[in-house]
C-alpha cells in the first residue's frame, strides 16, 4: 500500500497536538497527512469507513523492552513491534538493558538494523546507557550514542546512584538536548523490596518499597537538573510525592517532564493479594503483579490522576515489559519485575475515561502530543505534511484480555482475563496499515 | 480420583471419639486468617484429646494408618519438622520427608515442579516450610493435594499460632480481657503475624513491642484495614509487660545486626531481652512463651528460659498435640 493514497472517512478526528477535533476525513499520500476536512474524495485511493471510530495521532510510547539483542525468548524486535502496532503504537522508544546493553554505537546501529528489517512499519527508536554496562561508573560516549540515533540515555534499571555522574550525565545531555530518562529509585532504601511498603505487603509477609525511594531520586534529579540545565525526564512515576515535585519544578521553569504506566494509573497494592472475583483469603501473590515501580496506593493514583489533568505529567508510557512463563511461575519474591503492556494499554486507559476521571482528549494527548514533544521529532500530530501515523481507535467497543492471543511474547499481565472498553482497530504508520482488527472497513 | 479412596484400611472419625467437624471447611491449612473462632475451637478440643494420647505409654493410635503424610522443607527446620513427623506417625500415618534444601530444588527444580512431583506420589497431605512468602499458596493452587504450612517467609506459620493460643488458654483459661505481649522481631516474624490472626477471636489483648526498626511500616493501617482492634503496637518494653499476663520473645537473628535493623546487639539486650530483672516488673505471675529456637543471652535469658515462669516445654509438647488435631482434621475423617 506505501506510495499509494489512502483515505480515513468520517472519522472523529482528535489531534491534542492542536487542540483539534472534528468529524471528518483524512487524506494521506506518500506517507503523510496530506490534507483533512469534509467530503474529501481520492480517486483510487484506498478508502476505509471510520464512521464511529476516533482517529488519534499514532501512539508514541517514551519506554519499552524488546529485549533484543540477548533476550529474545522473552521478546524480539519483531514480536515486541508487531505487539506494539496492535496496541495503536507507531513509534516505540527501547530501553538498553539488552544484552549486551546499548552502551555504544555498534550495538545501537545494530538494533537499528534489526527493527528497519524487522519492524519497517514501527518507528524504533533507541534509548542508549548513561553508564557502560549501565554499572553506573563509566559515562558511555554520549555523542557518539546521539549521532548513532539514540533520543535519550537511561540506566534504566539500574539507576545511577552516583550523583557525580548523574551530574556529569546531565552536562553532556545538556550539550546534546537530549533528556536523562531516569528509572528513579534509591536502591539502597528500596534493597530487596517486593512490593509498595503499605498495609499489603506486612498483610503478604512481603518486604516493601517505600514512595520516598523514588522521590529522593526524583528530588536528586530535580537538583541536579537546575544545575546543569539539562532535560530530566522521570520515567514512570508512581507517587503521590514525586508527582508534586514535579509539578513543583515546573513551575520554577525547569525542564522537567515525566510519563506514567497504564497499570500505575489503574491497579494499586491491594491487587497483589486479590484477584477479582475470588474470597479475599485466598492470597494471590499473583506474581504478574510484580513490577518495579510497584503498584501503588489509591492515594498515588489519585494524585497520578490530578497530574496529568494539571500537566505535571507529559505521557503515559508502557513500560513494556515483557518476560517468559518461567520467571512468573515462580515464588512471588523470586518473580522478575514487569508487565507486558503494549497490548493492553489503550484498553485499561479507556477505564479512567469511562470512569470520568479524565478525558479521552487528555488521555490521547499523554499518548501522542506529549511524548512527541519530548521526542522533538515532528511525530504526534495529525497536521498536514506530517507523517502519517494514525491510530484508530472504537472506545466503546469491549473485548477480554486473552494473553493466549498476544503478538508479544511475554504474556504477563495482570490484566489477562479482564473485560476492557475501548480497542485499537487499526494502526497506520507512514500511511501503511501496520496493524488492523478484523472488524475494519477497508475497501 | 479422591487420593483416599485409592487405599486399603483408611481409618474413619469413629477411631477417635470426639466433637462434630462437619462444618470445618478447610482443604488446606495456610494461615489462621480464615479461621473461624468455631474452628479454632474445633483445633483445640481436639488437640486436648491428643494431649491424653500424648500422655500415654503407647502414643500409637490408628486414626490415620494408610494415610501417608510429607514433609518438604525448603528451609532448615528441626522442631517444627519433627513435631509435625511425630504428630502422623502417633496417628498411625506413614511419614515421607523431602528435604528441599538439598534435594534437586538446590539445582534449580522449581517449586511447582517439586510439589507436582510428590503429588504424583500421591500422598495425602503435603506439610510444607519455605523461606518465600506465600509458597504453600502457590502450592494450594496448583495441587489437588491438601497443603499444611508448616511457616512461609515472613508470612505465617499457622500451626505455630494455634500451638501458642493453645497454650496460652491451657494455662490461662478463658483469654477474655487476658494481656498478652509479643516482643521482638515482629518484622520478619510468620508467628507473631499468625498469633494476630488467631488472637482475634478471644476478647483479649495483643501488644507488639519492638524497636521502630523492627515494626514493618504498614502495619498499624493493617490492623485499621481488617479492624484488629485488639492489637497495639508498644516499642517500650518496660511499659509493654505492665499487667501482662504472657510475654512471648521471638528469635532475634544475627543478620538484623549486620542489615543495620539494630544497631548492637547489646542495645538490644538492653531494650527488649527478657530476664529476671525485667520480669520484676511485670505481674508476679507473669508467664513467658518463645517459639524456639532460642538465642540464649540475646533476647531471653536462659534463667527465664528454663525458669519456673516458662512455658516453653508445654509449647512443645503441644505443638504435637495440635498438629495431631490438624492432621486428623485434614487428612482423616471425610474424603474430600
Amino acid at each position: 500500500m506505501k506510495d499509494s493514497s489512502l483515505l480515513i472517512k468520517n472519522a472523529r478526528i482528535i489531534d491534542p497536538a492542536t487542540d483539534a477535533e472534528e468529524t471528518g476525513d483524512i487524506l494521506i499520500a506518500e506517507g503523510k497527512i496530506s490534507k483533512t476536512g469534509n467530503d474529501i474524495s481520492a480517486a483510487g485511493a484506498a478508502t476505509i469507513d471510520a464512521s464511529g471510530l476516533i482517529a488519534s495521532p499514532g501512539f508514541i510510547d517514551l519506554h519499552c523492552h524488546l529485549r533484543q539483542p540477548g533476550y529474545e525468548n522473552k521478546e524480539t524486535i519483531a514480536t515486541g513491534a508487531a505487539a506494539a502496532a496492535r496496541g495503536g503504537y507507531t513509534t516505540i522508544c527501547c530501553m538498553p538493558n539488552t544484552n549486551p546493553p546499548l552502551d555504544n554505537a555498534g550495538i545501537v546501529n545494530h538494533v537499528r538494523d534489526i527493527a528497519s528489517r524487522d519492524a519497517p512499519l514501527v518507528r524504533v527508536l533507541p534509548v542508549g546507557c548513561i553508564t557502560g554496562g549501565r554499572a553506573g561508573r563509566e559515562l558511555v560516549n554520549m555523542a557518539e550514542l546521539a549521532s548513532a540515533g539514540c533520543i535519550g540515555f537511561s540506566d534504566d534499571g539500574s539507576p545511577v546512584s552516583d550523583t557525580r555522574i548523574m551530574s556529569l550525565a546531565m552536562e553532556n545531555a545538556a550539550v546534546l538536548d537530549l533528556p536523562i530518562i531516569d528509572h528513579c529509585e534509591d536502591i539502597n532504601l528500596s534493597q530487596g523490596g517486593h512490593m509498595n511498603d503499605g498495609w499489603v505487603a506486612v498483610r503478604l509477609g512481603l518486604k516493601g518499597i517505600p514512595a520516598a525511594a523514588e522521590e529522593i531520586m526524583v528530588a536528586r534529579d530535580i537538583a541536579l537538573c537546575e544545575l546543569t540545565g539539562a532535560r530530566l525526564h522521570v520515567t514512570h512515576m508512581s507517587t503521590a510525592g514525586s508527582t508534586q515535585l514535579v509539578r513543583d519544578a515546573k513551575q520554577r521553569g525547569l525542564k522537567v517532564t515525566c510519563d506514567v504506566t497504564p497499570h500505575n494509573l489503574t491497579l494499586t497494592h491491594e491487587r497483589v493479594m486479590k484477584v477479582q472475583d475470588t474470597p479475599r483469603t485466598a492470597l494471590a501473590y499473583d506474581t504478574n503483579t510484580r513490577v518495579n515501580p510497584p503498584l501503588r496506593s489509591p492515594a498515588d493514583i489519585e494524585a497520578l490522576i490530578r497530574g496529568i489533568m494539571d500537566g505535571t505529567i507529559d505521557a503515559i508510557a508502557t513500560d513494556h515489559a515483557p518476560h517468559t512463563i518461567e520467571e512468573k511461575l515462580c515464588e512471588f519474591e523470586n518473580a522478575i519485575s514487569g508487565i507486558s503492556g503494549f497490548e493492553t494499554a489503550f484498553g485499561v486507559l479507556m477505564s479512567l475515561v469511562h470512569t470520568g476521571s479524565i478525558s479521552l482528549k487528555t488521555l490521547l494527548a499523554c499518548l501522542t502530543a506529549g511524548p512527541a514533544k519530548i521526542l522533538q521529532n515532528g511525530t504526534g500530530t495529525l497536521r498536514p505534511g506530517a507523517h502519517a501515523d494514525i491510530t484508530l481507535l472504537d472506545t466503546e467497543r469491549e473485548w477480554t484480555v486473552d494473553v493466549k492471543d498476544f503478538l508479544s511474547k511475554g504474556r504477563n499481565t495482570p490484566f489477562n482475563g479482564c473485560k476492557l472498553k475501548g480497542l485499537v482497530v487499526a494502526t497506520i504508520s507512514g500511511g501503511c496499515l501496520s496493524f488492523h482488527h478484523d472488524s475494519l472497513r477497508i475497501s | 480420583m479422591s487420593l483416599s479412596e485409592s487405599r486399603p484400611g483408611t481409618a474413619t472419625r469413629e477411631t477417635l471419639p470426639g466433637p462434630s467437624i462437619d462444618f470445618w471447611k478447610h482443604r488446606h491449612v495456610l494461615d489462621l486468617d480464615d479461621f473461624s473462632r468455631e474452628e479454632t475451637d474445633l483445633v483445640f478440643e481436639i488437640a486436648e484429646g491428643m494431649v491424653e494420647i500424648l500422655d500415654r505409654d503407647v502414643k500409637k493410635v490408628p486414626t490415620l494408618r494408610g494415610k501417608t503424610i510429607a514433609t518438604m522443607f525448603f528451609e532448615p527446620s528441626t522442631r517444627t519438622r519433627a513435631s509435625f513427623e511425630l504428630a502422623a506417625k502417633y496417628l498411625g500415618a506413614d511419614t515421607i520427608s523431602l528435604d528441599a534444601t538439598r534435594s534437586s530444588v538446590a539445582k534449580g527444580e522449581s517449586l511447582i515442579d517439586s510439589l507436582r512431583t510428590l503429588q504424583a506420589l500421591e500422598v495425602d497431605a503435603i506439610i510444607m516450610r519455605h523461606p518465600c512468602s506465600g509458597a504453600p499458596y502457590i502450592a494450594a493452587r496448583s495441587l489437588d493435594t491438601s497443603i499444611i504450612n508448616a511457616g512461609d517467609g515472613c508470612h505465617a506459620h499457622p500451626s505455630q499460632g494455634l500451638l501458642d493460643i493453645f497454650t496460652m488458654k491451657q494455662q490461662l483459661g478463658d483469654l477474655k480481657d487476658r494481656k498478652v505481649v509479643i516482643v521482638g522481631d515482629i518484622m520478619h516474624s510468620r508467628v507473631a503475624r499468625s498469633n494476630i490472626w488467631g488472637t482475634r477471636h478471644y476478647g483479649m489483648k495483643l501488644v507488639l513491642c519492638a524497636p521502630p526498626t523492627l515494626i514493618p511500616h504498614g502495619l498499624p493501617e493493617m490492623l485499621e484495614k481488617y479492624s484488629l482492634n485488639h492489637v497495639t503496637i508498644e516499642h517500650n518494653l518496660d511499659s509493654a509487660i505492665e499487667n501482662a499476663d504472657i510475654i512471648m520473645s521471638l528469635r532475634l537473628q544475627k543478620e538484623r545486626q549486620q542489615s543495620g535493623l539494630i544497631s548492637s546487639l547489646r542495645e538490644y539486650i538492653q531494650g527488649y531481652q527478657i530476664n529476671m530483672s525485667r520480669l520484676a516488673g511485670a505481674k508476679p505471675d507473669v508467664l513467658v512463651m518463645h517459639p524456639g529456637p532460642m538465642n540464649e543471652g540475646t533476647e531471653i535469658s536462659p534463667d527465664v528460659a528454663y525458669g519456673t515462669r516458662s512455658l516453653i516445654e508445654q509449647q512443645v509438647t503441644n505443638g504435637v498435640a495440635v498438629r495431631m488435631a490438624l492432621l486428623y482434621l485434614i487428612a482423616g475423617g471425610k474424603n474430600r
